[in-house]
């Protein structure tokens, strides 16, 4: 591998590791704040208990997701000094402004984790809502950054670099609105997928469990609302990448001879017209293939088609999983409890991580071979430091220890709640759960 | 005053508040790794406890300065980020593993040997780091680093290795150790506790001397340009002045046990040490190629950042406000603020 495949692959693994915990950022803290509303308007125990496993996977989940972002940030320089050279201060702005969001929920996050018997409940409840809102803010602006590397504005390019830098029009790239909103609908599908396949698993051994029968009615309602939302949001972004980026479009459906009503491959089957449908809403528009582009500026197609293709079914499945249950719900007036149910939530369990990683790789792939499409090549952003392979293989075993870890500590937070356990597992600090009460 | 100056000034406080918030916590896992005496344990859940709120806030100053500087000093951070490639690179690795080891300690739910083996991580990441931080700083300020054009023709590895990047490196470390000795002794609750960190504090304060008198000496030879800084300009003389009344001053309210106002003089020490370097090396932002001037992004770039620093601070500034206040020391101090939720 060249040292460029190298820098790719440490700054691919390092995002591939931090999105999943990002999105557990942006999301557990509104499943948490809602368990606590809960708890305090029905004084249900198992509430009470839900809302502080969540805060914990919290806490866990936003160290390990705080660190690899600083990681992310120091990347961005090491890596690819002569992007972040030229055009750091064209993005400058959306950065800060992701580092206020970031400082507001480190801070709001303290408060509601260590504060429960220092602060009013109703401050208590004020951090918890802080910590969702500065989640999802830290989101959108470092989404915006990657807009702009897709669909750069807010500059004139020149041999040195950047000049009449419009930092406001920059931040604001086309696309925006389709993308930030697809990127913070995954994370809170994703989490409440994989919160709703975990206890879909208990209760597929312990039927009878209230608190995971419980818990699963807090996951469940974002999980079918944000799985329904997405393909609609995920077409309105389509139809701009079609529109803006025409070579990615190709890549994502591998489609190399330019043609009208153009049909559209997904896993095998094919549906006559649906891409011109797709991307241009008419059934007849001409759709541009790969062979209209110059060939060094083609994506890797098999990838991006690849993890197009991952994307969309994987979105599908949720969605249609989403319908039923929620037609379910309609006419039993419950929450669907059958053995069935809780098989088909326990697969879709990860599927919500699966999609966003596949969708993110969309994306950055789509991308290539530029780091700024249309304005400078990843290949001339690389940073010449050699020898990369030594810090990609370490940051590959970090990686893969921390991910060990943390899935270890949320299981044992998850087995603390079986029914054949006892209640209230003590904490390496001897602090006792049930301490925490509701205010 | 210039929109690049401006910019370059609350960078410098950025990296203040770091080395004041963040280096306290630095310095309560270097105590943590050296906590002995009778009261071991409970030193160690003092540290715990202090910091188990405040951690991430407080390391949130570095990302601050970060982003100020790629974006209203582009060239800087690019020609620093090639020159100091592998001292930041193992620098991310303990910033991972300092801060992943401290959570788990807090939520690993087997008991005192696990807590053991996550606070040796924690430690140990909290001692290597500053080191390095102190390294990449030296090298900085040494002059050792080149740039030609965009091009760093120095080199990987010596500008941050020489003996004058070393001391600053166990000056940073003494520094942050002495920081959060003396913040650990306001935040005891009994008189064995104050007086085991007053110990400290004392220890690390004539370290920090001796570190200081070190980096003095070898400024000379490893860093001419910032030994000039530090001689001439007037403004740089009253700062070390400065600096030097508040480091007698913590000594002796600690000496006298004054530990509130002991903390305070502690940390204007501290802040101006830091600043004392920006001044010392200034207009320079990597000396001597790099220029505040030179390596700064447009001015509409600029205007934009500083509106954002002032949005910024009107948003962080109360909560952080809030959450000091939320977790001030309490006199009775038995209930433990633990990670209940």
């Amino acid at each position: 591998m060249t040292d460029l495949l190298y820098a790719r692959a440490q700054m691919g693994l390092s995002l591939a590791f931090h999105i999943v915990f990002a999105a557990a950022g942006v999301a557990l803290p509104v499943l948490m704040v809602l368990s606590d509303w809960k708890a305090r308007r029905t004084r249900d125990a198992d509430y009470v208990k839900l809302s502080q496993k969540l805060a914990k996977g919290t806490a866990i989940l936003f160290a390990v997701g705080a660190v690899s972002g600083t990681v992310l940030s120091f990347e961005l320089g090491l890596l690819w000094p002569d992007f972040m050279g030229q055009y750091g201060e064209v993005i400058g702005l959306p950065f800060s402004l992701e580092g206020v969001a970031f400082f507001t929920e480190a801070i709001f996050l303290g408060i509601y984790l260590y504060g429960r018997e220092r602060v009013s409940p109703g401050l208590h409840l004020f951090s918890g809502i802080m910590v969702a809102v500065s989640g999802a803010a830290s989101a959108f602006f470092v989404t915006l950054v990657n807009v702009f590397m897709n669909d750069p504005s807010g500059f004139v390019a020149t041999p040195d670099g950047p000049t009449q830098v419009q930092p406001l029009v920059a931040m604001f790239s086309p696309g925006w609105q389709y993308q930030t909103a697809h990127v913070l609908l995954s994370c809170y599908q994703a989490s409440a997928f994989a919160m709703a396949g975990i206890h879909a698993f208990v209760l597929l051994r312990h039927p009878g469990a209230a608190f995971h029968r419980k818990a699963l009615s807090v996951a469940l309602p974002l999980a079918c609302v944000t799985a329904l939302l997405q393909p609609l949001v995920g077409d309105l972004s389509a139809k701009h990448v079609a529109k803006a980026q025409p070579v990615k479009l190709a890549a994502m459906e591998s489609h190399f001879e330019t043609e009208r009503g153009a049909s559209l491959r997904l896993g095998g089957v094919t549906v006559p017209k649906a891409l011109s449908i797709l991307a241009f809403g008419d059934p007849d528009a001409e759709v541009k293939g790969l062979k209209e582009f110059p060939r060094d500026t083609w994506p890797p197609v098999p990838k991006v088609h690849a993890a197009f293709q991952v994307m969309v079914i994987t979105g599908s499945a949720m969605a249609l999983l989403s319908l039923v249950t929620l037609v379910l719900r309609w006419r039993q007036k419950a929450w669907p409890s059958g053995r069935r149910m809780m098989w088909a939530w326990l697969g879709a369990g990860p599927l919500g991580l699966v999609a966003l990683e596949a969708g993110w790789l969309v994306t950055e792939w789509g991308r290539q071979p530029w780091i700024v499409r249309g304005v400078m090549r990843t290949a001339d952003a690389v940073t010449p430091v050699p020898h990369l392979a030594a810090p990609f293989w370490t940051f590959t075993a970090v990686y893969l220890f921390l991910g060990v870890v943390v899935v270890t500590l949320l299981k044992r937070q998850v087995a603390g709640t079986m029914p054949d356990r006892d209640e209230g597992p003590v904490t390496g600090r001897g602090v006792k759960e049930e301490d925490a009460h509701v205010h | 005053m210039s929109t690049e100056a401006m910019l370059g000034f609350v960078m410098a406080g950025a990296f203040v508040l770091y080395a004041l918030f963040g280096g306290a916590d630095f310095g309560g896992g270097v105590w943590d790794l050296l906590a002995f005496g009778p009261r071991k344990a409970e030193q160690r859940t003092l540290i715990a406890r202090a910091m188990g709120p405040v951690w991430e806030v407080n390391h949130v100053w570095l990302i601050v300065g970060m982003v100020l500087m790629f974006a209203g000093f582009p060239r800087a951070f690019a020609a620093l980020s090639v020159a100091l490639h592998v001292p930041l690179t193992l620098l991310m690795l303990g910033i991972v593993f300092r801060g992943a080891a401290f959570t788990f300690r807090a939520y690993d739910l087997r008991g005192y040997a696990a807590e053991r083996q996550w606070g040796l991580v924690f430690s140990i990441a909290s001692v290597v780091a500053p080191l390095l931080l102190g390294m990449c700083v030296g090298a900085v300020a040494s002059g050792d680093i080149r740039v030609e054009g965009r091009v760093v023709v120095s080199g990987f590895f010596a500008s941050w290795l020489s003996p004058f990047a070393w001391a600053v490196g166990v000056l940073a470390l003494t520094l942050f150790a002495f920081l959060a000795a003396v913040y650990l002794t306001h935040e005891a609750h009994t008189e064995g506790l104050r007086e085991d960190f007053r110990a400290r504090a004392l220890g690390a304060g004539v370290a920090v001397f001796l570190a200081a008198l070190g980096v003095l000496l070898l400024a000379r030879g490893g860093a001419p340009r910032v030994w000039e800084g530090l001689l001439r300009s007037p403004f740089a003389l009253v700062l070390h002045g400065a600096t030097a009344v508040a480091a007698v001053t913590a000594f002796a309210l600690l000496w006298t046990r004054r530990f509130q106002w002991a903390r305070l003089a502690a940390a204007f020490q501290a802040g101006l040490i830091v600043l004392g370097w920006a001044a010392s090396q200034y207009p320079y932002l990597v000396v001597p190629d790099v220029t505040l001037s030179s390596a700064a992004s447009s001015t509409s770039t600029q205007r934009v950042l500083l509106v954002a620093v002032v949005v910024g601070a009107l948003t962080v500034v109360p909560s952080i406000a809030l959450l000091f206040r939320v977790f001030r020391p309490r006199p009775e101090g038995n209930s433990t603020p633990g990670p209940h939720a």
